[in-house]
């Protein structure tokens, strides 16, 4: 099995993003991706415009929602879509740099605007692997 | 659900006896088919709110209850705040006052259909919808806490809308109580452009036909008569709303051990409602009402543009206005004593029963009209508070269907394009920006609305009036 991946799972009204990569920051730069296929084709987004992005939280888990929470925000204020991520994790700080482009309804066809990341199935674990792995249910 | 853990109260009634450190019992109302079809989450997360400080009588679940965050989604709890009683951010969720209103056309179905096509265009066209679209109206710093204190009332004062309009929305229009102070520039950064836009997700405009009426005498007084035409509005908050929801969501996971607050589940993150942060919470919570009327209040008046381009002289009177999420301060008698309690309705609808003060003057008599919004393409209802209502859930109803599948099931199992060409070959028509979008609410992917509000009629929660069908839904 391939240790650096993302996926989505089920949830009854939502969505679940997981991320899954060989550290914890390979996880969270995953799981941004699997949030960014929630609205449309990560493959369809392109990395042409940059920010910074810095956050902290008490545990990893909160810093994993956080991290996703701040990525919703700037795709809200910026009209944004994201998909290039490169975390680095200092404990329970987080430093990112993003890449992305502006929504074009045309090409991007958003299917959903994403409310926020909740902490229903928030998890930051080591798989029987062991890989990373950094997961959670978004509102849309 | 495993229907044997519950016992059966009455065929739609079932309760569940405190145990472990459940402070009261948990409620579900439904029937039998309902409570099997229910995801086991629901009977994990009704009796985790039962654990919560402060809470009274019971935590109830709506016929349409199903997994949500913390509580779940079709969860009714109130608190008092003189016994230790919470308010949680997880229990009024991220869209905060999302909610539904209608409007009377007075138009007959054979006078809008020669149009429907061309409403549907202008509509689509008039009112911003979907992931990144951006309103008519730009907030600056002084509009936004005008409009964060307003709701409703600040929309009519721009003239977005009527003085009469605002009789017929739930607080006339303006929650009292909301700080704008307590709302954080994110958040209001995240709303600058959104007012008046409808959203995604589940969210719509639609133009309906009153399909069928149960109830002739209060569908009188609410002027529903068969045959005709109303448009009902679905949204909410929007992003202040969302930012609201996620910001107090951490304050509130961090700062529960301080308060002796042990959390059943992190979601369920709440403070004691005199704590500072309770207050916080409240009077961000109320700007996010105001916030959601005021957008639903502005959408309504883009629609009256629309109808005056190719219905001229049609009303669009407002019949009302109902929210779905929200904490709200209420005067319920328990045990025959009247007290103040702090009601969290999360995807609950408030439904009153006659003669509640709240009410209307001209529908005080009658009770609050309930506004039941179906999923794409399938109906909606209009059902009336009851008496029973108040003191079975302390004056609340189901809110709509709910999922019976994921939108990852939905994404596999349909394609936009057919869905919209199915639903136009029965008369429907879709207008929305994503053909995913569309197959993720898909109308197969939502319970039976029917069976939801059949059961709340037979709950005695609120009683059946009429049968809304669409005739055109705009999706965001």
């Amino acid at each position: 099995m391939k240790d650096l991946y993302w996926e989505h799972f089920p949830h009854q009204a939502d969505m679940g993003v997981r991320g899954v990569g060989p550290t914890p920051a390979a996880a969270f730069e995953q799981a941004a991706l699997a949030m960014t296929a929630v609205v449309t084709d990560p493959g369809l987004v392109a990395p042409s415009e940059s920010l910074e992005i810095d956050c902290e939280a008490p545990d990893d888990e909160l810093l994993l929602a956080d991290w996703l929470n701040r990525l919703i925000l700037e795709m809200a204020v910026r009209h944004m879509l994201f998909s290039r991520f490169a975390v680095v994790l200092d404990g329970h700080r987080l430093h990112a740099t993003v890449w992305g482009e502006h929504v074009d309804v045309a090409k991007h066809q958003p299917a959903v605007e994403i409310k926020g990341a909740t902490y229903t199935e928030l998890k930051v674990s080591r798989t029987e692997a062991g890989a990373w792995l950094a997961q959670c249910i978004v509102d849309v | 659900m495993d229907i044997s853990q519950l016992v059966r109260v009455s065929d739609y009634e079932w309760r569940i006896a405190p145990f472990g450190r459940m402070r009261v019992p948990a409620v579900i109302y439904a029937d039998q088919a309902l409570i099997l079809e229910m995801d086991q989450k629901v009977y994990e997360q009704i009796t985790n709110v039962a654990m919560l400080p402060g809470i009274v009588k019971a935590a109830y679940a709506m016929p349409d209850a199903h997994w949500g965050y913390g509580f779940p989604i079709g969860g009714v709890a109130a608190f008092d705040p003189d016994e230790g009683g919470v308010i949680s951010a997880g229990g009024v969720g991220f869209d905060i006052s999302c909610g539904v209103r209608t409007l009377h056309t007075g138009l007959k179905a054979e006078e809008v259909a020669p149009v429907k096509q061309k409403l549907s265009d202008r509509l689509f066209s008039k009112v911003p919808a979907g992931m990144g679209s951006t309103g008519r109206l730009h907030l600056d710093a002084g509009e936004m806490d005008a409009m964060l204190r307003g709701g409703a009332q600040w929309a009519v004062k721009r003239g977005y809308g009527t003085a009469a309009d605002l009789e017929r929305i739930e607080e006339h229009g303006c929650m009292a109580g909301a700080e704008p102070d307590k709302v954080s520039e994110h958040a209001k950064h995240r709303q600058r452009d959104e007012v008046g836009t409808l959203g995604s997700g589940n969210h719509y405009l639609e133009l309906q036909e009153i399909a069928e009426i149960y109830d002739s005498e209060v569908a009188d007084r609410f002027r529903l008569r068969q045959g005709e035409i109303v448009v009902s509005i679905h949204c909410g908050s929007r992003g202040l709303g969302h930012q609201i929801g996620t910001e107090f969501l951490k304050q509130m996971v961090i700062a529960a051990p301080g308060y002796g607050i042990q959390l059943p589940d992190r979601e369920l993150a709440c403070a004691p409602i005199s704590s500072p942060l309770g207050q916080d919470y409240l009077g961000a919570m109320r700007a996010a009402v105001n916030c959601a009327l005021a957008n639903r209040q502005v959408i309504t008046h883009l629609t009256r543009e629309v109808f005056a381009e190719i219905l001229p002289g049609t009303p669009l009177d407002l019949l009302y206005d109902v929210s779905h999420n929200t904490c709200k301060q209420e005067s319920h008698a328990v045990d025959g004593q009247s007290r103040r309690l702090y009601v969290h309705r999360k995807g609950a609808t408030r439904a009153f029963g006659p003669g509640h003060p709240a009410l209307p003057g001209d529908l005080r008599d009658v009770g609050q009209p309930v506004l039941i919004g179906g999923s794409m393409g399938t109906a909606s209802y209009i059902l009336v508070g009851t008496e029973q209502g108040m003191e079975r859930s302390f004056g609340s109803a189901c809110h709509g269907a709910g999922r019976a599948m994921s939108r990852h099931q939905a994404m596999r199992q349909w394609h936009g394009s057919d869905l919209v060409r199915d639903l136009a070959s029965r008369g429907i028509l879709i207008r929305s920006p994503s053909l995913r979008g569309v197959a993720e609410e898909a109308p197969g992917a939502y319970k039976d609305v029917s069976a939801v509000v059949d059961a709340s009629d037979r709950a005695g929660l609120a009683r059946k009036v009429a049968k809304l069908t669409p005739l055109a839904c705009i999706k965001g």
